[in-house]
């Protein structure tokens, strides 16, 4: 008998953690899975998802000798080693003392290390070559490092999510926590996480940045967006990477 | 002397008045809240419900629809963050409706419906809307006489 109480006992609270287990689940989603299957089945097919012939152009700028010091990327680096480099940026290039994001940092190869001039923020090879490096991570869980530096960018990204702006007086939070998952006019609202940088969007017919589409939000809030090359928008995606640590990197991905 | 003098007041006074102009225009007209209305139509006339109407559909001007449905069923994309409008002007009063639109804050404050009459308060308003309320004040009439008229 007191044998069967303390099975019984046992079994209550394995099933009740299972059900805590169950409650505490990621309730995080990326767009992919607000996607209905027609584009999810673009973005997994190689050969459908559009982002993948820049993809091909930035594998060829990969490999091809560029500035004074005349090297390629391929010269320095291996394919292999950008693995999981674009789910851990933004982060802090040595000897810097502030974060940049992926795209800074190829810049700050151009400039440092190939001795050529950097690409324009949303110039047609900086995407090319971005899709390029983070496809190299496609799958890999967002990974921001520990550097306890990023700390202070990280909350000032928090604050520009959470604080109100644009004559419609919305902040980013309000639609991506609160109302995530509902109609805006004939969107669903995702949760805003970036782990498919840079997108195929279907309504720009065209890749784009993290920061073309966070300045598209900003304007549809009637916000002024940042200045292009603006230390708000690196700390926004701190913030967001932080928000989304662990999520799966399905970059390039495509989106509506 | 006195010629240049009088004529650089003149010009004082142009560039005064000129500045006068556009604060004058741009500036919101006063209204008196009783309770949580606005009982008094901002224009001192009524809105026309038509227009209203136009107002409401479009994404662009009233962007209601963002939001919220409404009987509209020519407008096929309608969000769902808001109450359904049929039905508002049953459950309404016409000054309800013009505290509701010109400032919602003022009956709850953490909101998201945007404050379609107000410009204090407002952070990083983009250049081409700075200074400007979403609608002006008989656009408000309109939209209030349109959903006035949504008794079911
Ligand atoms: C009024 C609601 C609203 C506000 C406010 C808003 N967004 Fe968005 N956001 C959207 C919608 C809707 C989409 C998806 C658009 C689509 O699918 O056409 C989106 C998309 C995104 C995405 C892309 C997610 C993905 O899966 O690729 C990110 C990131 C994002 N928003 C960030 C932000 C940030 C940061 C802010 C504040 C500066 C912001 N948004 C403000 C509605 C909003
Ligand atoms: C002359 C050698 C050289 C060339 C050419 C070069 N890089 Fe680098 N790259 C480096 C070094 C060294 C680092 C390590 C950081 C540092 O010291 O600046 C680095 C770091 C990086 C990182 C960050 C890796 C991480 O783990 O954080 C990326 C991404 C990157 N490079 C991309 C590129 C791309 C894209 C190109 C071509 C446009 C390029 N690099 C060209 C030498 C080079
Ligand atoms: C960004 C979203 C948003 C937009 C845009 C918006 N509203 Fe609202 N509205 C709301 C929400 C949310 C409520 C629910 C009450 C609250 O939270 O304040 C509401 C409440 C209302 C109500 C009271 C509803 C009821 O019957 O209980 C009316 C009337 C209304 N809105 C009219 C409008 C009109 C007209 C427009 C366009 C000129 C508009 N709204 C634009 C979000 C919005």
């Amino acid at each position: 008998m007191r044998k069967l109480s303390v099975a019984l006992g046992l079994a209550t609270v394995f099933l009740a953690s299972l059900a805590m287990a169950q409650a505490g689940k990621d309730q995080r989603r990326s767009g992919y899975q607000d996607m209905g299957p027609t584009l999810q089945k673009m973005q997994d097919d190689d050969t459908a998802n559009p982002a993948m012939l820049y993809v091909q152009a930035g594998e060829a700028l990969w490999t091809q000798k560029a500035g004074a010091a005349d090297k390629s990327c391929a010269d320095c680096h291996s394919a292999g080693s950008m693995k999981g480099v674009a789910a851990r940026y933004p982060a802090i290039p040595p000897g810097g003392d502030r974060p940049v994001d992926l795209e800074g940092r190829i810049n700050l190869c151009r400039t440092e290390h190939q001795k050529a001039a950097p690409f324009g923020a949303e110039s047609e090879q900086m995407l090319d070559l971005s899709a390029y490096v983070a496809l190299q991570s496609r799958g890999m869980p967002i990974a921001p490092p520990n550097d306890p530096r990023l700390a202070a960018f990280r909350m000032h990204g928090g604050q520009l999510f959470k604080g109100r702006e644009g004559q419609l007086n919305l902040s980013c939070a309000n639609c991506h926590d609160d109302n995530a998952g509902k109609k805006l006019g004939g969107a669903t609202i995702p949760q805003a996480h970036p782990t498919g940088y840079p997108i195929y969007r279907l309504e720009w017919q065209a890749l784009g940045s993290l920061k073309r589409r966070l300045r598209n939000c900003m304007i549809g809030m009637r916000a002024e967006p940042f200045d292009e090359d603006s230390e708000d928008y690196i700390d926004l995606e701190l913030y967001l990477m932080d928000r989304a640590r662990g999520m799966t990197m399905d970059a390039p991905a495509v989106r509506p | 002397m006195r010629i240049a003098l009088f004529l650089a007041a003149v010009f004082a006074a142009a560039v005064a008045l000129t500045a006068l102009g556009v604060s004058a225009q741009e500036s919101l007209r006063s209204y008196v809240i009783v309770g949580d209305a606005i009982p008094d139509s901002l224009t001192g006339e009524a809105g026309d419900a038509a227009r209203g109407r136009a107002i409401v559909a479009n994404r662009s001007v009233g962007l209601c629809l963002l939001c919220h449905r409404a009987p509209i069923p020519e407008e096929r994309f309608q969000g769902d963050l808001a109450p359904d409008l049929a039905g508002a002007g049953a459950r309404w009063s016409e000054g309800q409706l013009r505290l509701r639109l010109v400032d919602a804050s003022r009956l709850n404050a953490d909101t998201i419906m945007p404050p379609y009459y107000r410009l204090d308060h407002l952070q990083r308003v983009a250049r081409n809307f700075a200074g400007k309320p979403i609608l002006t004040a008989r656009q408000i009439e309109d939209v209030v006489a349109y959903l006035a008229s949504l008794k079911e």
